[in-house]
């Protein structure tokens, strides 16, 4: 047997009590970390293989299995922690590049933590969001800058006329995305994640008035009929793009980087690329799709210009088109050039974003957090009075409704959501991704573990979240005395920061707890 | 009357129908007594077809036409005046005629007492059988019969 230089990552415990032999668990583990041995009817289990996905754990009829972290330390060195040694190993012993899936998992400072909501006292009155109405509808798209009006020679009783039909508005209001709560799915392809998958969070964008976006994979032929919810996207490998494909959608966008891996392309192996897949990507089956890391015929402000000008041509001005990209240093000036491009829509994707697989050092080291982000491109954008030609969507990392509110107040029209969606459905954030075999159906396209993901109760898990995460911004809305998102957005006065450093609170333009207004 | 519905899109051969359908025929009615004491004699009411990465559970069809109470000589085998079809361990007389004419085989000897079958009865003492309770992934409903059923 070969030696491992490394203990492995979790301890799988069965308890032979409770233990039926049913082999359920050796059924569902992709990773082989469970055998049946026939001869002495019993069921056995290599550590070294689990990935705690806690699959079994979840399926085992009697409960008698536990996964538990690996207690056994190393080197007992603050420094040269047990995952720094692991990854040494690893990469002596195969000579590559480490890679991960989803967000990032280092320690970093969460600055979500340390921004504190502010709520209505005596002097402001708070608002119960049961017995009054709140408004969380949100338009993403560019706005006019000033609203011009003519006065009627006869009264008129037209849309954009006044009441008393004397008056109308001549100002023509760009394309705009209408959504019934400030959420929508990130970015995630068909080839990243599963079909199932793919269905259940395109039903749920429908059924809740949102919209999810395709990421890089194309459009499967059955997706076409949620193209009212749905943000196809292009990017540097323009996979599956015709002109079908760009008018098969509520809005288009440019996938410049994603906060997972910025600066980097991406790689869907061939073996990954099933009939179905290479239909929708169009790229011949079982071969590599490979995004390059940049587009090619993008290489300045202009260029961009002219992607997004020909998008526009090419869906006759009737579509929005947003900018992806990844939060990094000189954010806020690359931000402020998309919007003078063209882009109606700029997503801004934060350190956390997640991937489904992202050579391990980028993802845990190269970007800035969304926060902070979000609060230095609304601030110049304002500071130049281009705020209103562009929607910002912040994506990376968002976990609860709480923090889409603290986004939305820094300046944030709407957020993405990805792994908190992908949670929602089962997945219980393994970072395997990028091996295809996962357990929950989720990031895999292997026949056997697709089905594993009923789309039906996907969606309505989905749909479960994002009501349950709107009501929570009511309440907190209400709390606050406002009554509409529109009112909360860019409302830095409402937040206060707790335990940040000056430079922090000066970026995010909050001030800190206990300063008053 | 209701009956199970399989959708192999979604079954992912775990068996977990199969162990509960055991565990809620067994006479304990426990999962762990039930596998480590009873299980050799035990089987489940239902069988699951596989073929490469499909995959289904099946039990009785409780057809409209039932062939297996035409074939009964001894009347065990017979059509509840709700619908489906039960078996009358008393009055079997192990000849199996049942087993051999069921067209999708979900008749199965019961290795307990030799001259009885066993069959899904669905789980008529529970309210909803107990397979359709423990898929994980909805691949098994139990619901209103669809109209041209056989």
């Amino acid at each position: 047997m070969k030696r491992m230089l490394y203990s492995p990552d979790y301890l799988v415990t069965r308890d032979p009590e409770k233990c039926i032999q049913c082999e359920v668990c050796v059924r569902q583990c992709a990773f082989n970390a469970h055998t049946y041995d026939a001869e002495k009817h019993r069921v056995d289990t290599d550590c070294s293989k689990c990935v705690g996905c806690f699959r079994c754990v979840y399926m085992c009829p009697t409960g008698a299995l536990s996964v538990s972290e690996f207690s056994g330390r190393m080197a007992n060195s603050a420094n040269w922690t047990d995952k720094q040694l692991k990854e040494l190993y690893k990469q002596a012993e195969t000579g590559g590049v480490l890679l991960t899936g989803m967000g990032t998992d280092k320690k970093y400072k969460i600055i979500w933590d340390h921004i504190l909501l502010d709520a209505a006292q005596v002097t402001n009155p708070s608002i119960d969001p049961l017995r009054e109405p709140m408004e969380l509808r949100t338009y993403l798209g560019g706005k006019p800058l000033s609203i011009e009006v003519k006065e009627n020679k006869r009264k008129v009783s037209l849309p954009g006329a006044d009441i008393s039909g004397r008056f109308s508005i001549t100002t023509e209001l760009p394309q705009q995305l209408e959504l019934k709560t400030p959420i929508l799915f990130s970015a995630m392809s068909y080839g990243a994640i599963s079909f199932n998958a793919s269905k259940a969070l395109a039903s749920a964008a429908e059924e809740c008035g949102i919209y999810y976006n395709t990421g890089e994979g194309g459009l499967h032929k059955d997706l076409y009929r949620y193209s009212k919810n749905t943000i196809v996207q292009v990017a540097s490998g323009r996979f599956g793009v015709d002109t079908e494909y760009l008018n098969s959608c509520a809005a288009v966008e440019i996938k410049i980087g994603q906060g997972a891996k910025p600066g980097i392309g991406g790689h869907l192996p061939g073996e990954k690329v099933t009939d179905e897949i290479s239909m929708a990507r169009m790229i011949p089956k079982g071969t590599d799709a490979l995004s390059p890391a940049p587009h090619h015929d993008i290489y300045s402000i202009e260029d961009l210009s002219q992607l997004i000008y020909a998008i526009k041509e090419a869906t006759e001005y009737k579509k929005p088109v947003s900018v992806k990209i990844a939060a990094v240093h000189n954010v806020a000036a690359i931000a402020s050039g998309i919007v003078r491009a063209g882009a109606d829509i700029v997503a801004i994707d934060g350190i956390r974003g997640g991937t489904g697989a992202a050579p391990t050092r980028t993802r845990d080291n190269v970007g800035i957090p969304i926060e902070l982000a979000i609060s230095a491109v609304d601030t110049r954008m304002r500071e130049e009075g281009i705020r209103n030609r562009a929607s910002i969507i912040a994506a990376g990392g968002f976990r609860n409704s709480a923090d889409v509110v603290k986004a939305i107040a820094l300046g944030a029209d709407a957020v993405y959501i990805g792994t908190a969606a992908l949670i929602s459905m089962g997945c219980h954030l393994c970072q395997k991704c990028y091996t295809g075999k996962c357990n929950w159906g989720i990031a895999t396209q292997d026949p056997y573990l697709v089905k594993r993901l009923n789309s039906e109760i996907a969606c309505r898990r989905l749909v479960n979240l994002i009501l349950a995460w709107s009501l929570e911004i009511k309440e907190i809305m209400g709390g606050m005395g406002i009554n509409s998102i529109e009112s909360l957005r860019g409302n830095r006065l409402r937040l206060r920061g707790f335990d940040l450093h000056e430079n922090e609170l000066k970026i995010l333009g909050i001030k800190p707890a206990g300063e008053s207004l | 009357m209701k009956r199970i519905y399989f959708n192999e899109k979604y079954c992912m051969a775990c068996r977990l129908c199969e162990i509960a359908c055991l565990v809620a025929h067994s006479k304990s009615k426990k999962i762990i007594k039930a596998y480590k004491e009873e299980y050799p004699f035990l089987k489940p009411r239902l069988i699951i077809e596989e073929k490469g990465h499909v995959s289904f559970a099946i039990q009785c069809r409780h057809c409209k036409d039932a062939p297996c109470v035409t074939a009964c000589v001894s009347g065990a085998m017979h059509r509840h005046k709700s619908g489906e079809i039960i078996h009358n361990e008393k009055k079997c007389v192990g000849c199996w005629m049942c087993v051999m004419v069921c067209p999708f085989g979900v008749i199965i000897r019961d290795l307990k007492g030799k001259k009885v079958v066993a069959k899904c009865d669905l789980c008529s003492d529970l309210g909803q059988p107990a397979c359709v309770d423990a898929c994980p992934n909805a691949a098994l409903v139990y619901g209103e019969d669809k109209d041209n059923e056989k």
